[in-house]
């Protein structure tokens, strides 16, 4: 061990991400390919500890940090991104290869931090590095959503830099350690920002939109790289800071159960998809909000989970994306002729998140399921349940079915280039070895000691049931012409979701809840919008009215003798 | 005997050389020649640093007339500092200026305008050394009417209307100072700043010296383009030749909150500025409006010099709100402000400068595509735009870390929130420019073969400013220190018991 150079682990990712910049042609495939292997074999290496302590301003930071939460995200991303590159080998576009391998080791960096203005940079790299993979689409519509994208997150981390200030001002200290919402006065406001600041990057509900309005906006390849980092980095950043916290536990169960009704509804599937990655942060939320050993492991397990098999569903349908050019479920179906091998890739990546026995997500769902069970949550128990009968239908049975079955679309393409079989290839053989070997793999992983078997009868049962019936329900549901057809004309809307679908009991609540939103949301919307067409004249891409004006040298004059009188008149005040 | 005059020399080295540079006619020569006198100048600001950090204050009597009878420089931590940030840049602009003047000034005007350079340079210095309130009058015309001429010396036509207005409302500024000497000398019958502050003192609400405060404010505060009288300042920088709006965005300014500063602090003293006069709030309230409205004037605008304008009074709202915090954290963060400013600025107006030079426009279009065709020249613009939104490990960072800190030491939430919020408009005006540069494509007016990266006395400055970006963004620790210890030591009125007419 001693005989190796050891690196800080966001190292290796970061200097590759500059060979990319350099290297052209076989050679940077060949270091873009080995970065992340090395960054591996470094995080191996490192022992756990403090590997890297400055002083900053006054404060002790510790850039480097290394224990066995980080080291299990720190393995993770290192995986997703070889999954990644290997995925986008075929691209030409430096700026993805240079932006993804960079957003890979903010990541890394993010989970290795040690003081919260360590995070604070690594987040905001996040939100930088990764802008750049959504503008890679070159159209103009990734261009505005990655613009909305970017504000959303550096306004996150504003919000974290608001909050550790006051941290760093109450406690004089800056590392990250639990922070928890219980303090008094100003510290309670320092916690709250930093909360809502994870929380944002974590897609919080009502903060959820920069997810589902970017991700499917974003390249083919690129959304695997987005899907794998910056939600995990915050699921990080709470089972760190906010462990047992009770809020989370509520906000967990909303965000497991809303977006099903959004996926079930919506056409374009890499948006199901996006929606599905709101609803498995659900669950590890919950699974963080519980706090116990179990639950908490439970948590990380399956945010380790979810970053191969979303990772692998994504990749399947850019690789659709890819080779059709067509991603919306209206205009899909009988792929599977076409596309054999990428059929059964996708449905392994169903088969994972929808938790069947044997494949990843049964292992670490149901650890949060008992967690729930145990600490006396049998609402939350039910409402995941609900969850993840959801997920089995959007996810698990609406992706394969409406891309590479259902009526045959007439689309003959072939099989996607070899680098993108390998990587799901990849992805789909990890989501079976964790499934049916979790004791050797990510059990062996996880942080907290307690000990968890998955594979007892109850739990398989009633894992079998609730997936025998989810898809019963679709088979009826399909046959009577009653599921939801896939229209092209959808665009998923706030309205449509309320008037058309939603039954009664949540068509009262949730359109008052919604309209309140969409309302506020359209006025803020109109009035800026109001605000830059009043000031700019978009046509000739100059600005117009009062704020093209030269202003004479008169009404400077005025504006003086205003202050100046102004300044008087404070005399006799 | 040289270490003896080393006070002076900042002053007399650019004065004297003026002349002499417009004697030497050719371009080449008097290029060299300001240059190298700027160059020494730095030198010299660089020793006057060190001798005032390790020894405090150092006062030199003028012709020998010791204060309050003669005139008299001091240079203490506070303006040692702002001086050496004022003469480097002038040295770098100076190299700069070689070539980015060959498209923007007509050949018969290039030694005039290394004239009025240096002219300019010895206002500027004079304005921070010297320790006599009149005398300050002087540099500041001194520095203002070179400085309106080298806005009139650009080719394009309409800089002369620019000149005009920022001669005419400059004029308004030096008058409103000049009038709030003179009452003040009317009452305590001295022009010495210290001396000064010792008279003023015992008078604890007098009329006169009220209404001098009141015009010595308003009249800075038109030199620094304190909003709502930064309206010469947008058309004056975007029609000045590149390098001079380079030198006056990052100089000009500055030296004029510094000049806000010593009257405040070292004249009025706190007490009676901020505690009876309640100037803070207005200052506050102008601040915030500044930072705001500027920032989305810069948005909107089409022309890239205007945007950086628009931007720079924003920033300059960012240093009067740090002085109007009234403590010693919120002083720190303004003098910090003022040194990082001064990098950001020079290092954009120098980008754009260069894409002027091979271009020939500073619109916005004329940025598409540019990113393939200039790297190094755009990888400047981003590093130095990053640093005005305030992005860690770049001085902008530090500047927002210390605002944002002073803000929070009085529980101003609001003000906290304010400046971060101020940070997105950033985001959105250089983002703008960054998005043109590397995902547009080049208009097909240009051929690509002639846009090609610009000489290397053009590069080298502007590298040199943005590595010191990068570098007193990482390494805080000489910026903070002379900060901290300029911004205690105008706290503290110690100066009141040294000197005894």
């Amino acid at each position: 061990m001693n005989s190796m150079i050891l690196l800080p682990p966001f190292l290796p990712l970061l200097l590759g991400a500059f060979a990319a910049i350099l290297l052209r042609g076989k050679l940077r495939n060949i270091i873009m390919l080995l970065t992340p292997v090395i960054g591996a074999a470094n995080l191996y290496a490192l022992e756990p500890g403090i590997f890297w302590s400055l002083e900053f301003m006054g404060y002790a930071l510790e850039p480097v940090r290394i224990d066995k939460l980080s080291l299990m995200f720190g393995y993770l991303f290192h995986i997703a991104s070889l999954i990644a590159i290997i995925y986008a080998l075929h691209v030409k576009d430096t700026v993805q290869h240079v932006s993804g391998l960079a957003y890979a080791a903010s990541a890394v960096g993010a989970v290795f931090a040690g003081d919260l203005l360590t995070l604070f940079i690594f987040w905001e790299l996040l939100a930088l590095t990764s802008v750049f993979l959504i503008w890679a689409r070159r159209t103009d519509r990734a261009y505005s959503s990655g613009i909305r994208y970017l504000i959303i997150q550096v306004l996150s981390g504003v919000m974290l830099l608001a909050g550790l200030l006051i941290f760093a001002k109450i406690n004089n200290s800056l590392l990250f350690n639990e922070i928890g919402l219980e303090h008094e006065g100003l510290a309670e406001i320092g916690a709250w920002l930093i909360f809502l600041a994870f929380g944002i990057k974590c897609a919080f509900p009502f903060v959820h939109n920069w997810l589902t309005d970017s991700y499917p906006e974003s390249t083919p390849t690129g959304t695997i790289f987005l899907a794998s980092f910056t939600t995990k980095v915050a699921v990080y950043a709470f089972a760190r800071g906010f462990p047992g916290t009770e809020l989370l536990v509520w906000i967990g169960v909303t965000m497991a159960c809303f977006p099903i009704f959004f996926a079930v509804i919506e056409n374009d599937l890499r948006r199901v998809l996006a929606y599905s990655l709101i609803n498995q942060i659900g669950f590890m939320i919950v699974g963080i909000g519980i706090g116990t050993a179990v639950a908490l492991n439970g948590a990380v397990a399956h945010a380790f989970n979810d970053v191969i098999f979303k990772g692998l569903l994504m990749m399947t349908m850019g690789a659709v994306l890819h080779m059709t050019g067509k991603i919306n479920g209206s205009e899909l179906g009988g792929l599977y002729k076409s596309m054999p091998k990428t059929t059964v890739f996708c449905i392994v990546g169903a088969a994972s998140i929808s938790a069947f026995p044997l494949f990843s997500g049964f292992v670490s769902k149901s650890m949060i399921m008992s967690a729930a069970v145990a600490e006396g949550y049998d609402v939350v128990w039910l409402l995941l349940l609900f969850a993840a009968a959801g997920v089995f239908h959007h996810a698990g049975i609406k992706i394969p079915y409406f891309a590479f079955f259902a009526h045959d679309s007439g689309i003959r393409t072939t099989e996607p280039p070899r680098n993108m079989l390998i990587a799901m290839g990849l992805a789909a053989a990890l989501c079976i070895l964790i499934g049916s070997f979790p004791a050797q793999t990510v059990y062996a992983l996880l942080p907290w000691d307690s000990v968890y078997q998955p594979y007892d009868i109850t739990h398989v049962l009633t894992q079998l049931q609730l997936l025998f019936f989810s898809a019963l329900a679709f088979v009826w549901l399909n046959l009577r012409h009653m599921y939801p057809p896939e229209l092209p004309s959808t665009n998923l809307d706030a309205d449509w979701f309320y008037r058309k679908l939603a039954p009664a009991f949540i068509k009262r609540f949730a359109s008052a809840v919604y309209g309140m939103y969409a309302n506020t949301e359209k006025l803020a919307i109109a009035s800026i919008k109001q605000m830059i067409q009043n000031s700019y004249d978009s046509e000739e891409e100059k600005p117009k009215g009062y704020f093209a004006r030269l202003w004479p040298t008169e009404t400077m004059v005025v504006w003086v003798a205003v202050l100046l009188a102004v300044y008087l008149l404070l005399n006799y005040i | 005997m040289l270490e003896q005059h080393l006070a002076a020399l900042p002053i007399i080295l650019p004065l004297i050389a003026a002349p002499l540079t417009l004697l030497l006619g050719r371009s080449i020569l008097s290029w060299g020649f300001a240059t190298f006198v700027s160059g020494c100048a730095s030198v010299v600001a660089w020793q006057l640093l060190l001798a005032a950090l390790s020894n405090g204050a150092l006062s030199y009597a003028v012709g020998g007339w010791p204060p309050p009878w003669g005139i008299e420089l001091r240079i203490d931590a506070a303006n040692a500092f702002v001086l050496l940030a004022v003469t480097t840049i002038s040295t770098l602009v100076l190299i700069y200026s070689k070539d980015s003047i060959q498209k923007e000034i007509e050949a018969h005007k290039h030694s005039l305008y290394f004239t009025a350079h240096l002219l300019c340079l010895a206002g500027l210095s004079g304005i921070l050394v010297t320790g006599d309130a009149f005398n300050l009058f002087v540099f500041l015309e001194i520095s203002s009417l070179a400085t309106y001429t080298l806005v009139s010396l650009a080719s394009d036509r309409r800089c002369l209307t620019s000149a005009f207005r920022y001669l005419v409302m400059g004029t308004i500024g030096a008058t409103f100072i000049l009038i709030g000497v003179g009452l003040l000398y009317m009452k305590t019958g001295t022009l010495n700043m210290l001396d000064l502050a010792n008279r003023i003192a015992p008078y604890e609400s007098s009329r006169t010296i009220n209404t001098g405060l009141a015009f010595v404010m308003v009249g800075v505060s038109i030199k620094l383009a304190l909003f709502p009288l930064h309206m010469w300042l947008p058309p004056a920088y975007t029609h000045a030749p590149s390098a001079v709006t380079a030198f006056l965005a990052s100089t000009a300014t500055k030296v004029a909150v510094y000049v806000m500063i010593r009257f405040i602090f070292t004249i009025f003293g706190v007490e009676h500025v901020f505690h009876e006069m309640n100037i803070d709030l207005i200052l506050m309230a102008l601040a915030i409006v500044a930072i705001f409205k500027c920032s989305y004037m810069a948005t909107v605008q089409s022309n890239v010099k205007t945007v950086l304008a628009y931007s720079s009074v924003a920033q300059i709202g960012y240093m009067i709100l740090g002085i109007s915090l009234v403590s010693v954290t919120g002083l720190m963060a303004g003098l910090i402000h003022i040194f990082n400013h001064a990098l950001m600025k020079g290092a954009l107006f120098m980008a754009v400068g260069a894409v002027f030079y091979r271009v020939g426009s500073v619109d916005i279009k004329a940025f598409r595509g540019l990113g393939k065709q200039m790297p190094l020249t755009m990888a400047a613009f981003t590093i130095a735009g990053l640093s005005i939104i305030g992005v860690p490990l770049t001085v902008g960072f530090v500047s927002k870390w210390y605002l944002v800190t002073a803000a929070l030491e009085q529980n101003q939430w609001i003000l906290a929130a304010l400046v971060l919020g101020g940070s997105l408009l950033a985001v959105v005006y250089i983002g703008r420019i960054i998005e043109a540069a590397y995902f547009q494509d080049l208009s097909d007016t240009l051929d690509p073969n002639d846009i090609k990266e610009v000489p290397l006395l053009m590069l080298a400055p502007m590298w040199t400013l943005v590595i010191a970006n990068i570098y007193f963004g990482i390494d805080t620790s000489i910026t903070t220190e002379a900060a901290t210890s300029a911004s205690e030591w105008l706290f503290q009125n110690h100066n009141l018991q040294e000197v005894s007419p």
